[in-house]
């Protein structure tokens, strides 16, 4: 499939606040022409293939207490006990027990756990897919310690094998398979937008420098719905005076491959990214604004190339916090009372809680904490790829309203955070909401407040 | 061979036996599956300081979740305390334990077991009263769940039958309640009551992994 083939097979929903694929006219949420009981047959197959030492410890252990379902937004604004976290692997657990446990053998002698069915599976595909953002937040309740969102994600590989992924979260994975991003933004686009923003905003924007220092990313949510962090970006490197550049080669950070739980996808980004940063001798590669990037690339890169990074890899909130401790970056004083949002996949997920604090503080803003932050924040309702299911859109701004309410008891005057896709999920909520409350980059908000070199020098004296 | 000499010969040295070929085939299936290698760079050395650090610290809910798991927690600590403060400070349990190991300690007075175990079995009775109505847990549950709260109270509720002298001849009662253990005994390793061992091998592969990030444990 080409370009012009995907836009006619999955065209772009261009209007509104968030950027997904049109709904389709009638809904078909599995991909191919499988029979029943192949894609059962596959899903197995796949949940075999991942069930090693780690997974089988956890689903080994689990007691059915069910606290997990307490510390999940989807059950605590429902009350519906579907949504309880470990129901979700019902599944999975029970292809564990039958097919790979220690006791395998003996389940299917006396046939105590039964085959996985085609049916149960796509009747469990909202349970894996819309109602989870894999924000991990079950996992810190769990008295066995279980990472339920791990398994969830291992989960997703067996659905996609089957071909049962949510219509639109596979339109836009298959999309960045073709043109390499899932919401248009093509190499070709990307440049052209860097060109334009270049000119537009007076900033030297490189782009397929042969050598850099820093290969620098992008989400394609900030491409085409924010381009001003390539700005921001662009500004920041250069008034460090860092070598720096952008790639067509290798420039989208999003990894919609693996939140749609096709692992071949998922590695086809990773490599495009990891190959381009080793194809300009990049030092460092740094991550933007986009939290399953980070899982994607700082903790699973490596792992999908096979060996260690011959590069360090880095969030753009992490960059910052150095720069600005070592006092490369001085900034004009901000003086808003704010709340940030953590990102679950850079905060709790991505043990990065603390750089976007340090960035805060330096720019002198009065922080406002909401009741549950940093690692026990709420997420947004719109991480693991759910913000572009539109049927679970009635789900997630039900979600949405728990951290309105949050932010709300903050008293604070502005929202930031570090996270693309959770802002467009809260530029969506806010839109269905008519809320008052707009979300912040916090990387746009550094360079907003650079002191200007000549005005460094003199505050410096 | 009457049921109290089988309970004491045969049963015991079957179920103790099945017992530990049991856990140990199951912690082995699971221990000897494939380990992917992880080519990250650690953000936090020393996975081993993370594993033992969550071992500890999900003994207890964070505070944050404290209002809706408090109650469960205490009830389930309770009923774990009793169990452990019947089987190692009975006397005539310690008495078993040292015929078959040779070891033996001083037993806490009768009184003071015999009321734990009304508390343990009460608490027992009350985590199975939520477990059947509480929606979560309804949905959740399974025979496991079931099964092996029967095989665990079991036990309890036989031990004091046979303390109190009441409901039949103490010899039939001394064989039922040692025939309960020995169910539990063969049921432990195929159901959830392996919980017991898992519980730091769960914490601690999550509390590795997770320090090993830096993220939230």
């Amino acid at each position: 499939m080409n370009t012009v083939e995907i836009d006619a097979v999955h065209p772009l929903m261009t209007e509104g606040p968030r950027l997904t694929v049109e709904p389709p006219a009638t809904r078909y949420d599995k991909q191919g022409d499988l029979p029943d009981g192949e894609r059962a047959a596959r899903a197995v197959r796949q949940f075999v293939r991942d069930f090693g030492a780690t997974a089988a410890t956890w689903l080994e252990s689990c007691i059915h207490c069910g606290q997990c379902a307490e510390a999940c937004h989807y059950y605590v604004q429902t009350g519906e006990a579907k949504y309880t976290p470990v129901w979700k692997l019902e599944p999975f657990k029970q292809a564990y027990k039958r097919e790979a446990g220690p006791f395998a053998p003996l389940y299917r002698a006396l046939n105590l756990k039964r085959d996985v069915s085609a049916a149960e599976l796509e009747s469990w595909q909202e349970l894996i897919y819309d109602s989870c953002t894999l924000c991990g937040r079950c996992s810190l309740i769990c008295p066995m310690g279980i990472d339920l969102a791990s398994l969830i994600s291992q989960a997703r590989h067996g659905m996609a094998k089957a071909g049962l992924v949510p219509h639109e979260l596979w339109a836009v994975a298959e999309r960045a398979s073709v043109e390499g991003s899932p919401l248009g933004a093509t190499p070709k686009v990307f440049r052209e937008r860097c060109e334009w923003l270049a000119d537009e905003h007076n900033v030297a924007i490189h782009v397929d420098l042969p050598e850099a220092d820093i290969l620098v990313s992008m989400s394609s949510i900030e491409i085409m719905k924010y381009p001003d962090s390539i700005v921001a970006t662009a500004r920041i490197l250069n008034y460090l005076g860092t070598s720096w550049t952008f790639r067509t080669d290798g420039y989208e950070a999003t990894n919609f491959g693996m939140l749609s739980g096709n692992a071949d996808w998922q590695r086809e980004s990773s490599l495009r990214l990891i190959n381009a940063a080793v194809a300009c001798k990049a030092k460092r590669l740094i991550l933007p604004e986009c939290g399953h990037a980070y899982g994607a690339l700082r903790w699973q890169g490596a792992n999908v190339y096979g060996q260690p990074l011959p590069f360090e890899v880095e969030h753009i909130s992490e960059f910052l916090a150095r720069e600005m401790q070592a006092g490369h970056l001085p900034v004009k004083p901000m003086p808003a009372s704010v709340t940030f949002h953590d990102p679950c996949q850079i905060s709790r997920r991505g043990g990065a809680t603390q750089a976007p604090r340090v960035v805060l503080d330096k720019l002198g803003v009065d922080l406002h904490e909401m009741e549950m932050h940093g690692n026990l924040n709420w997420c947004c309702g719109g991480g693991g790829g759910v913000v572009t299911i539109h049927r679970a859109d009635a789900l997630r701004y039900k979600v949405f309203q728990l951290k309105m309410r949050q932010v709300e008891d903050t008293g604070a005057s502005m929202l930031v955070s570090s996270c693309s896709n959770c802002r467009q999920t809260f530029d969506d909520g806010q839109a269905h909401f008519h809320w008052d409350k707009t979300m912040h980059s916090l990387l746009e908000l550094v360079a907003d407040h650079l002191i200007e070199p000549a005005a460094s020098k003199e505050n410096a004296a | 061979m009457d049921m109290l000499a089988f309970a004491r010969g045969p049963g015991l040295h079957w179920s103790l036996t099945i017992l530990f070929v049991g856990v140990f085939w199951r912690l082995t299936g699971i221990l000897l599956l494939r380990r992917s290698p992880d080519y990250s760079v650690a953000r936090i050395s020393g996975w081993w300081t993370g594993a033992l650090r969550l071992i500890a610290l999900r003994s207890w809910p964070r505070r944050e979740f404290s209002a809706t798991t408090s109650f469960p927690t205490l009830i389930g600590y309770l009923f774990h305390i009793g169990l452990a403060v019947i089987v190692f400070g009975l006397q005539q349990h310690i008495l078993l334990i040292r015929s078959l190991t040779g070891l033996s300690w001083p037993n806490l007075p009768s009184g003071l077991v015999n009321l734990t175990a009304g508390v343990t079995a009460a608490s027992m009775l009350a985590l199975l009263i939520r477990r059947m109505t509480n929606p979560v847990l309804r949905l959740l549950s399974n025979f496991d769940d079931y099964f092996s709260w029967l095989v665990a109270f079991l036990p309890v509720a036989t031990g004091m039958l046979a303390v109190a002298h009441l409901g039949a001849r103490y010899e039939t009662l001394l064989a039922l309640h040692m025939l309960s253990a020995e169910l539990l005994f063969v049921w432990f390793p195929f159901g959830k009551l392996m919980h017991a061992s898992l519980i730091f091998l769960s914490r601690g592969t999550s509390g590795a992994l997770l320090t090993r990030k830096g993220a939230a444990i």
